[in-house]
């Protein structure tokens, strides 16, 4: 037997050294395709993949134990760096868990700024699927175009709250801050150029043959194996069964927009590309119903529950006891009730929840990400089997994996 | 004096220019810097908003390359983890010399944020880094701003590597 190490790793049932026709290659962790550091191996028959490995752990980072070591104010910057591509949706996801934990609401203005970033977020996740996705199955063009509009969605989240990547817009009982001035008016400016930019991709995309050649009836999955595999988001539904988290629990106002859920039967890659085209314009008409919302609000931002939440700081200035709080809140953080707790939201990529055990302590006791992507990511062991190794790019575009959630 | 006597108009020569070999290795060195697209985490994100349309790379000649036998600059994009270290050393040994290396982001520089078992503190652990660039995540601007460091730097050297300390630059 060989000997196992970093870089000749052993794996259950793979002879690195044969005698058959096949052949064993390895793709990763540097592969410009490999949408950050995935490393497959994959064993060969011809140009058949017969066995497909995928070698997760190259981007851990020990994010869920760094959580039982932080407060739950300190941990929110830190979930920006799961799924780096929309960081607001996983701040979003943490500060939910955390509220259920409290029993805190957040007020009716940070509701609505809330899915506004998150919805923009999804629009710029898409669009970067997009991008990358077509730039490896080879439309170098689309990635340009796609990541102009990209840029519009990131200058929309910098207004807001200065970053343009790792976000950390929201926090745990609302948003640090209201929108600035003219900022309603800027992202409907922007919507009113996204239908022509969507329209722009699909000319350039859905009848050109190449694509359909590269994409259909490729990384085909029945319904019942995206169940059995824990898929969820567009790996599911594009599947054919209609799973939203924004529909079947709904969080934030969710229950209250008006859109819908796009499903496709076809089970296939370029089923999954439609899917991400049409939940881009069901984005964009969110977001056009949530800015009359947000004038009908009051201007309260975060949720007043004092032993969990620094008062607004005209009361922290004015109010001894308020100071008080906030002086316990700051230096020892807060200690939220004993309980576990798990909060379901519908990412751009899936099902992403976060589970938070806490032992009334201001550390969380444990706490676990439910990534999609993880999920997806092990499913391509079954995706690339009977596949040509032309199509291996192909599917794990369209798994719309990030290595950051991944490994976490 | 001499070079009035030339009449480049009438006498039909090319023009002609002196200069010294370092710099004119130095210029061809410095305006084709094809960096290897080596995205680890969340700055490869800002380094691919780096190469496409608004910010724009390749005006400064930095074409991004897959393999790292045709890369000239390695850009560290992201969290270095132990177990790509080993990766990260071997590609770094695989470019063909000069070369030069940029680590962009908090994560690159010191570990960062990630303090943990599981991350190296700093890729200089690991390989010889030309540029530290702050930031979580640097933006695109920053990142060609550390490119354009790295040419003026470039510049400022010998054409013979062996004659160059190896020595970090600091970003003024």
């Amino acid at each position: 037997m060989q000997q196992p190490n970093k870089l000749t790793p052993f794996f259950e049932n793979l002879n690195f050294e044969r005698e058959d026709n096949t052949m064993v290659i390895n793709f990763g962790p540097q592969h410009p395709s490999a949408h950050g550091q995935l490393r497959l191996v994959l064993e060969l028959d011809g140009e058949l993949v017969t066995k497909a490995y995928p070698d997760i752990g190259y981007l851990h980072r020990g994010i869920e134990k760094m959580a039982e070591n932080m407060t739950y104010n300190e941990f929110l910057p830190t979930t920006d760096r799961l799924d780096y591509i929309a960081s607001t949706s996983n701040n979003y996801a943490y500060a939910l868990a955390v509220e259920k934990l409290l029993g805190i609401e957040a007020p009716r203005r940070a509701q609505v700024i809330r899915t506004m970033l998150l919805e923009i977020n999804r629009i710029m996740s898409h669009l970067f699927f997009l991008a990358t996705h077509a730039l490896d199955v080879g439309a170098m063009s689309v990635f340009l175009y796609a990541f102009r509009e990209r840029e519009y969605a990131m200058d929309l989240m910098e207004d807001y709250c200065g970053a343009r990547l790792t976000h950390s817009a929201v926090r745990i009982g609302g948003v640090p801050l209201d929108l600035p001035a003219g900022w309603t008016e800027k992202l409907a400016i922007y919507l009113a150029k996204m239908p022509e930019a969507i329209k722009m991709y699909e000319d350039l995309l859905t009848e050109n043959r190449i694509w359909k050649m590269r994409l259909e009836n490729v990384g085909v999955i029945s319904g019942e194996d995206a169940l059995n595999w824990g898929c969820s988001g567009i790996m599911l539904r594009g599947s054919g069964i209609q799973y939203d988290i924004r529909k079947e629990e709904p969080y934030e106002l969710y229950s209250e927009l008006d859109f819908d859920i796009p499903v496709s039967d076809r089970c296939d890659s370029y089923g999954r590309y439609r899917l991400y085209m049409e939940e881009m314009k069901e984005s964009v008409k969110i977001l056009k119903q949530l800015i009359p919302m947000y004038f009908e609000t009051e201007p309260q931002l975060m949720a007043h529950a004092p032993q969990y939440i620094s008062a607004p700081k005209e009361e922290i200035m004015t109010q001894n006891y308020a100071l008080m709080q906030h002086f316990v809140l700051v230096a020892q953080g807060m200690r939220p009730p004993k309980g576990e707790v798990y909060a379901p939201t519908e990412s751009p990529k899936g099902e992403l929840g976060f589970y938070i055990k806490s032992e009334g302590e201001p550390y969380a006791y444990r706490l676990k990400c439910r990534a999609p992507s993880f999920f997806h990511t092990g499913l391509l062991q079954e995706l690339l089997v009977g596949t040509y190794i032309a199509d291996v790019v192909t599917i794990i575009g369209t798994t719309n994996i990030v290595f950051g959630e991944v490994d976490r | 004096m001499a070079q009035h006597q030339v009449n480049y108009a009438s006498s039909a020569g090319l023009p002609i220019a002196l200069t010294s070999v370092d710099k004119l290795v130095n210029w061809g060195r410095s305006n084709s810097l094809w960096p290897l697209t080596y995205g680890l985490a969340c700055c490869a994100i800002e380094m691919m908003a780096t190469g496409a349309g608004r910010y724009d790379f390749d005006r400064m000649g930095t074409i991004f390359r897959a393999s790292p036998r045709q890369a000239d600059v390695m850009i560290l994009a992201g969290t270095l983890s132990k177990k790509h270290s080993e990766f990260a050393r071997r590609l770094y040994d695989q470019m063909t010399e000069p070369k030069w290396v940029i680590s962009m982001g908090s994560c690159a520089n010191t570990g960062g944020m990630f303090n943990t078992y599981a991350t190296v503190q700093g890729v200089d652990r690991i390989i010889p880094v030309d540029i530290y660039l702050p930031g979580c995540a640097p933006r695109p601007e920053t990142l060609q701003y550390a490119l354009m460091m790295l040419q003026k730097k470039i510049r400022r050297e010998s054409a013979d590597m062996k004659k160059n300390k190896k020595q970090n630059l600091r970003l003024v």
